[in-house]
């Protein structure tokens, strides 16, 4: 309705469609089937052709990016959720398809626990940590479950960003997915006759079907007390629940990464859907971050360096996972999240959340027409900003500063210099307020504020500012 | 419990706390602060230098009698000159209590006033007349499309008329931070990918705009009215309950509460959007018909009235605008006829 370069020549699209819903109408694909699910606006589909709707969606995200290349080492990221939980389960059909059309590379899921930053009793982790194994045994491929305390064991290499590899060409694809269907034919006639390329795939991927011996430091022994109690300490010091939720995300990151390059992964796929990268979207740019928009929601984020984190679910909307989810049961865990509960005015997401999706019920294209504007959005500075060498990068999420702290007063937000514009105190804004981290001073990521002097960090309590 | 000292001078009990940095100050020195950072923002950014002519856009509400008033105060440091132009939309109710106002404004503040008015400019529409002809079968009367676009021509054309060199209006940082929100809710990525700056330079002709107030927040615009004791029309436009921006504004709001320089942070967000080359707009060349900045063959304020002249009001938004072309309204006794494709440049 309020859309910029929406036609006014169609009747608005708030009006009930002319022909009657019910027992006349056929899936609007295949013209036969009885529709099951309604996608977008008034779209009906039946279970058959909705799966391959579904599955095609997925498998054109990762083919028209041809960023995953054969035979590479991918980590799932699951949280028991339903859209990593149905993009575990699409990676698992798409790789027990027959040769041509199957998925190429070598997967892993990685499950944080992270009871503890959410508050949950020991008995209820284990509890969730129990139902999560059981899944992850059916799915089969190696699994790595780890606890949010391990956060604290991280080696401050993390912290530096790791050379950047070269992007491939389109060339460099092609010639890649080339040499792997070769090896594939050559060791297809060396060994055995019968179905030599689903066997020989099968041996070449070689997952257990059982436990993974791949991870020694398993998972099996606990956080201890002590950790636990250290996390708790360090999200309760966290004022405002904006706050932790970032703070969650950026230690989640980071755990997330230091598994994969322990074990090897070059990718990590996450499971965000349409609908939560619009409010991630919104949310970033209500917390300051428009300048890394492109890398917090676009399909790779490629700021750490070796490793690159992939969305393939980003065209899924939310009502179609959960569709999908239900009439193909997908398990999947539910575990209390931060906000779990908490009240809408509780925190910048739960308050974009709520907004985004009671517009959504207004303007169905909602979510959608942000989603598209995402892809707008590319990876560089915006022109007339210093295009000279890359910045120093913020300690936490890995992104180029977006701080001009040589003074130019059009960019800093702080206003004039006030008279307390002194070489010594570091304001640091409300999300970082709990974090007094030790050791040599670095450069952090500020959202506003006089610039960054190179003296110890102090937190800076700033009185009367509302949680 | 007593209200604590202010923070600057020390002697006056403090009598707010500052939105955005919590401190406590007395009335005095908010003002001279707010002052302070309005001139540093002109300063630092260049935005009017010494000798300007400045057209400043007078509504009557707070953000114009706000701004208009620090200019004044500011004006023998900056070394210019102020000229208050009002622009006469025809909003029966609204406009006309308005402008009272501004009249009084004026005369306290010795102030050259021109009023331009949308009946004379445009041929005789008026928004009651534009909200009248775009109203029926359900759909919005997007009269904040119109009324945005013509109040921005006819700012102009009474900034030439008193010779001004410079336009400034009185947005303020709230104002920003609902457009950039607005902007990524309709999917307008040429808006965005333009937007954010501090205003426009004057390319091609037209004459350089600001935004003085864009870093003060509202709540600090009303505080400084209410300390200096302005006069200002507070109620909101007609047509304003319409508007797809109330629902950015109350997205703000909550925001706002959840998260006090979240108002900032979006200004800050929308300077640094980094949009891909063939979403921005076209480098703008001239209108064909009144000699206007325009991204396309008409400006969008030509356009709109093509559309309204022709009785066809929404020929000019969104997609609409392919069926344009040059031919004028059409003449009586002439059946109106789609304009032929292939005289159309495809937008």
């Amino acid at each position: 309705m309020c859309q910029v370069g929406e036609d006014y020549a169609e009747p608005a699209s708030e009006e009930p469609p002319p022909r009657q819903p019910g027992r006349e109408q056929k899936c609007v694909k295949c013209k036969e089937g009885l529709p099951v699910v309604v996608i977008r606006a008034g779209d009906a589909f039946c279970r058959d052709c909705f799966k391959a709707f579904y599955i095609h969606k997925f498998r054109a995200v990762l083919g028209k990016n041809r960023l995953i290349f054969p035979g590479e080492k991918v980590l799932l990221a699951w949280s028991g959720g339903p859209s990593s939980s149905s993009m575990v389960w699409q990676v698992l059909e798409g790789l027990s398809r027959e040769s041509a059309k199957r998925l190429r590379f070598v997967p892993g899921i990685v499950c944080i626990d992270e009871g503890a930053a959410c508050g949950l009793s020991p008995e209820a982790r284990a509890k969730a940590l129990a139902e999560m194994k059981l899944i992850l045994q059916t799915v089969g491929f190696p699994w790595h479950v780890v606890a949010l305390e391990e956060v604290f064991d991280l080696p401050p290499s993390v912290l530096r960003c790791f050379a950047q590899e070269p992007v491939g060409t389109e060339g460099a694809y092609k010639a890649a997915v080339d040499s792997f269907l070769q090896q594939q034919h050559v060791l297809g006639a060396e060994g055995a006759g019968d179905s030599p390329s689903l066997a020989q795939g099968e041996e070449q991927l070689s997952w257990p079907c059982t436990q993974d011996p791949q991870n020694p430091q398993s998972p099996d022994r606990p956080p201890t007390a002590a950790q636990t109690e250290a996390l708790s300490r360090l999200f309760d010091s966290v004022k405002t629940l904006t706050a932790k939720e970032e703070l969650l995300q950026a230690l989640r990151t980071h755990l997330i990464l230091h598994v994969a390059r322990t074990h090897g992964y070059s990718k990590v796929m996450t499971g965000d859907s349409c609908t939560r990268l619009a409010i991630k979207l919104m949310t970033s740019l209500a917390l300051g971050r428009g300048a890394f928009l492109a890398w917090d929601t676009g399909f790779s984020d490629e700021r750490h360096g070796d490793v690159v984190v992939v969305r393939p679910m980003r065209e899924h909307t939310l009502k179609e996972v959960a569709f999908y989810n239900h009439l193909f049961a997908v398990p999947s865990v539910f575990t209390p999240a931060l906000d779990t509960k908490a009240p809408e005015k509780a925190s910048i997401h739960r308050l974009m959340e709520a907004f985004m999706l009671r517009l959504q019920d207004q303007f169905p294209s909602t979510v959608s027409t942000v989603y598209r504007t995402s892809e707008k959005l590319v990876k560089a500075p915006r022109d007339g900003c210093a295009a000279g060498p890359p910045g120093p990068r913020c300690l936490l999420c890995m992104c180029a500063l977006d701080i001009d702290t040589a003074g130019a007063a059009l960019l800093s937000q702080g206003g004039p210099p006030s008279p307390r514009h002194r070489a010594a105190v570091l304001r640091l804004p409300c999300e970082h307020e709990g974090l007094a981290l030790p050791g040599p001073p670095a450069a952090l990521h500020l959202g506003r504020g006089p610039a960054p002097q190179p003296e110890g960090l102090h937190r800076a309590a700033d009185p009367g500012v509302p949680g | 419990m007593p209200a604590p000292q202010c923070a600057t001078c020390h002697k006056a009990r403090a009598a707010l706390r500052r939105p955005r940095s919590g401190r406590a100050l007395c009335g005095a020195c908010f003002c001279a602060a707010f002052e302070a950072e309005v001139l540093h923002t002109v300063v630092a950014g260049r935005l009017l230098p010494s000798g300007a002519v400045v057209a400043v856009g007078a509504s009557g509400g707070k953000d114009s009698t706000v701004l208009a008033h620090v200019l004044q105060v500011l004006a023998p440091r900056l070394g210019i000159s102020l000229r208050l132009v009002a622009v006469d939309e025809g909003i029966g109710g609204y406009r006309d209590a308005a402008l009272a106002a501004v009249r009084r404004q004026a005369a306290r503040w010795e102030l050259p006033l021109t009023v331009v008015a949308y009946a004379d400019l445009f041929g005789g529409w008026t928004m009651d007349a534009v909200a009248r002809s775009t109203a029926g079968s359900g759909r919005s009367r997007a009269c904040c499309t119109f009324c945005g676009v013509l109040r921005r021509r006819a700012l102009e054309e009474g900034a030439r008329l008193v010779g001004a060199t410079h336009i400034v209006t009185g947005h303020n940082a709230d104002d920003m931070a609902e457009t950039v929100l607005m902007n990524f809710l309709r999917g307008d990525a040429a808006r965005l990918a333009r937007g954010g700056g501090l205003g426009s330079p004057g390319e091609g002709g037209a004459l350089p705009r600001c935004r003085p107030l864009q870093l003060a927040s509202q709540k600090e615009v009303v505080l400084y009215a209410h300390f200096r004791r302005l006069d200002y029309f507070s109620e909101e436009c007609v047509y304003a309950p319409e508007a797809f921006r109330g629902h950015a504004r109350h997205l703000l709001k909550l925001l706002e509460a959840a998260r006090p320089s979240a108002v900032l942070d979006l200004v800050h967000s929308a300077e640094r959007l980094a949009l891909a080359p063939a979403a921005r707009p076209p480098a703008p060349g001239a209108c064909s018909r009144c000699g206007a900045l325009a991204s396309r063959a008409l400006c969008q304020a030509c356009a709109l009235l093509d559309g309204l002249n022709r009785g066809r009001p929404r020929l000019a938004i969104g997609k609409g605008r392919r069926g344009l072309d040059e031919a004028g309204p059409p003449r009586d006794g002439e059946p109106e006829r789609a304009p032929a494709p292939d005289a159309v440049p495809a937008f």
